[in-house]
């Protein structure tokens, strides 16, 4: 429909016609099926920004990526069909599948529900009153704000073992043999989850929605009954934001599983331009760092995108195994759950 | 009648894939030496950053070029690095020309026609080959394709602290691994705890990014591949290198050691690198670092030789990693004829080199130009000049996977060096690194 005047007078004619067109209570049903089966290009039309974009950037490139997955493909050459080949490969030669796999297991299984324990404490800090709280609520986000590579890059600095603020911090409060962080392979993890909890602002701030809508009353009814404060957040609090913890948890694993732009640039940045991969000894090689390795700088788009595909349906079942589960544990207070 | 929508646009997404994918593979190169005047504007993409000196030297070349072809301009776009060019190829709408800053893709660049095959404009403009030291053959074609032309290149070689080693009664740099052993002992300290002070020369993986499995390879003379094809990397002569390696690691304490001394180093483009400061006494660089050290270290004492080989080696001394920008002209060019023109000029004209070389402080890609008198670099240069020009110079095999071999050894030398691999399991482990390095190329030729 056009934008102009008379465009925007023929739709609020159309819209005249069609609400003229509703039917009388009583016979409402009989004519308001009428009215739609008579108009469904308006719908289509409106429907079809949508639509279109939701064809181009995500179907169309969801199936170019199966089919590929089934190709040897350089993106510089036309595919050729090898059938199952990448698959079985991936799950039987690829040298660093499994370390891929295991590091990007790690982030999942402890640094979501360290993310999610971190969110929450630090919310519920955040909700009790006193001065200044604007300022400290301000102080825990302002860090999300920051762009991945930017603050990743900062933390290198930051724990560099021997120069860095933070080891030279430690050892003055009496460790005097500090991790060495991103030239550990034992600690660069860890020290990547330090980094993602220091960013961990946006997250917190749906905390801090949900538990400024616990309803008051519950507290103080409890209260009444002699609960005392970690009976009251047992009870109380975490039934009522379980929602915002199912939500975490969904988009936690699902962003844990793409986890790419700060392990990619820590090690970039802790190795230089050296030949290895998830600098220190493939310990900060994760499944997207693999896959975009083997897409991006060795031409393998057809292996690639197999990993792609294993990676989809992967999450697919993890968020699934989730909201499966979320029956016994998050409470709606409009005592509803997922539609199914 | 949504389900029906939805699956007809998921059916014509197949037919549309199954019909777009990919181009024609094959380059089609027809070449002329253009004589048509028709006034064209040409972009230039390279990974060079927009603005400051940089984008006015070049302008200035552009320039040049455009005094003696008057009809072409040159627009250069700048932080188009090999996956903007791949992306601008495969998505229609290629530069003119394309400079790469690594031969790392050349492999598949020219195998896959995604640079235009140069032969025909070679052949068609004579141009003498020979014109370019023989190093430049390593990293400038792949399988007999001369897709690319060199312009500006690297060498690496050994950077060494003059007055620790008149200090420590050495007098010239060290030739062998020997040597390099031996000198590394006299310039190490060690401090009370076990520590290190500073250290002679560290064979780490990692250390600043520089040193690496192709400056191994080089050393000791390693093939990376056999006749075959299949990896060389389980060949007693990488065993050998691989223990040198433990040896010095051993030497200075222990890995733990190592990395402890390491990390505590400067930034390797600060003022605080450990080679600037002295921490480090000799260093495996690029001629690049020369520039450097007179930015930030000016008081710094220091000189530059080709880096050390195996004793057993030794004829090969001189020689040295090398590599380079490629220049090409990107399949589906516009126009490739006034394409081949830039590149030939950027490549073979002696004033263009020596200016880019004075300014950017790399090396000539032409032996005109590396003897040129109007060259004005510091003499650390000198000996980065004779390694690329040195016949047995090398840049690391080009294949169509890029550096995926060179990536599985380096991960496998980080945890070598680390001692997580035992010394008596070497040749399983390198058997096992090998067969791995084969069944990743087969994701490139199959079964």
């Amino acid at each position: 429909m056009s934008a102009t005047p008379a465009g925007g007078a023929a739709i609020a004619s159309r819209a005249g016609e069609i609400v003229g067109a509703l039917p009388p209570r009583g016979s409402r049903r009989r004519k308001r099926s009428r009215v739609a089966r008579t108009d469904p290009w308006t719908v289509a039309i409106l429907m079809s920004p949508w639509v279109i974009g939701f064809a181009l950037f995500l179907i169309y490139p969801m199936v170019a990526s199966l089919f590929y997955s089934f190709t040897r493909y350089d993106i510089l050459s036309p595919p050729q069909w090898v059938g199952l080949l990448n698959y079985r490969y991936m799950f039987t030669k690829d040298p660093y599948f499994w370390t891929a796999v295991g590091n990007t297991v790690w982030m999942i299984v402890l640094g979501v529900p360290i993310k999610v324990l971190f969110s929450v404490v630090t919310a519920v800090i955040l909700t009790r009153p006193r001065k200044g709280l604007r300022v400290y609520r301000t102080m825990v986000f302002l860090p999300s704000m920051v762009p991945a590579v930017a603050a990743t890059l900062g933390f290198v600095f930051l724990m560099s073992p021997k120069n860095g603020p933070i080891n030279q911090l430690l050892r003055l409060i009496g460790i005097q043999h500090p991790p060495a962080w991103f030239f550990n392979p034992t600690w660069s993890k860890p020290a990547l989850l330090v980094l993602a909890l220091w960013g961990i602002g946006d997250g917190m701030l749906v905390y801090l929605a949900g538990l400024l809508d616990v309803p008051r009353h519950l507290h103080e009814a409890a209260s009444i009954e002699g609960a005392g404060a970690w009976q009251r957040f047992r009870y109380v609090t975490l039934p009522m934001i379980s929602p915002v913890i199912f939500f975490s948890l969904v988009t936690g694993v699902i962003d844990s599983f793409q986890y790419f732009t700060e392990a990619y640039v820590a090690s970039s940045a802790a190795s230089g331009q050296s030949d290895i991969l998830g600098t220190p000894q493939g310990s900060t090689l994760f499944y997207s760092t693999w896959l975009y390795k083997q897409g991006f700088s060795y031409f393998h788009m057809g292996y690639a995108s197999a990993l792609a595909w294993i990676l989809f349906a992967v999450t697919m079942a993890c968020t699934l195994v989730i909201i499966k589960t979320s029956n016994r544990w998050v409470f709606y207070q409009g005592g509803g759950g997922i539609i199914r | 009648m949504r389900a029906k929508l939805v699956i007809a646009i998921a059916a014509a997404a197949v037919l549309v894939v199954a019909c777009t994918s990919g181009g024609s593979g094959a380059p089609t190169t027809q070449a002329s030496v253009s004589i048509d005047t028709t006034p064209v504007t040409l972009s230039f993409w390279s990974d060079f950053s927009p603005g400051g000196d940089t984008e006015a030297q070049l302008q200035h070349v552009f320039d040049t070029f455009h005094a003696q072809y008057p009809w072409i301009t040159v627009k250069p776009v700048g932080n188009k690095d090999d996956q903007a060019i791949v992306a601008a190829i495969n998505g229609g709408v290629p530069p003119d020309v394309a400079l790469s800053f690594s031969p790392d893709h050349i492999g598949k660049f020219c195998s896959s026609g995604a640079f235009n095959d140069l032969q025909p404009y070679i052949d068609a403009s004579n141009v003498d080959m020979t014109q370019f030291p023989p190093s430049t053959q390593t990293y400038t074609q792949f399988d007999g394709i001369q897709c690319s032309l060199p312009m500006l290149a690297d060498a690496y070689g050994l950077y060494y602290n003059t007055d620790l080693f008149a200090a420590a009664g050495i007098s010239e740099p060290p030739a062998t691994i020997t040597q390099l052993t031996a000198d590394t002992k006299a310039l190490t300290e060690f401090n009370p705890d076990g520590s290190i002070k500073r250290a002679g020369y560290i064979p780490w993986n990692g250390f600043y990014g520089e040193w690496g499995m192709a400056a191994l390879a080089q050393s000791f003379g390693c093939p990376w591949f056999n006749e075959d094809g299949t990896s060389a990397v389980n060949s007693d002569c990488w065993q050998q290198a691989f223990a040198w390696q433990k040896e010095m690691v051993d030497f200075y304490g222990g890995p733990d050691n190592i990395v402890n001394f390491l990390s505590g180093l400067g930034d390797e483009w600060s003022p605080d690198n450990g080679f600037h400061t002295g921490q480090v006494a000799m260093m495996y660089d690029g001629e690049w670092r020369v520039d450097s050290i007179g930015d930030q270290a000016p008081k710094l004492s220091f000189a530059t030789a080709p880096f050390p080989v195996a004793d057993a080696n030794s004829d090969q001394y001189g020689s040295g990693v090398i590599g380079g920008n490629l220049l090409g002209i990107p399949k589906g060019a516009a126009h490739p004829d006034d394409s081949w023109l830039l590149i030939h000029y950027l490549a073979t004209d002696t004033p263009t080199l020596v200016y880019l070389v004075n300014n950017f402080k790399n090396l000539p890609t032409t032996n005109a130009s590396l003897e040129s008198p109007k060259l004005d670099l510091p003499d650390q240069f000198t000996p980065f000049f004779a390694i690329f020009a040195d016949p047995n110079s090398s840049f690391p095999p080009i294949t169509g996977s890029g550096n995926l071999y060179s990536d599985l050894t380096g991960t496998w030398n980080a945890k070598w060096q680390a001692g997580k691999v035992a010394a008596g399991d070497i040749g399983a482990a390198l058997d096992e690194l090998a067969q791995q390095i084969d069944e990743q190329s087969q994701l490139d030729t199959g079964p």
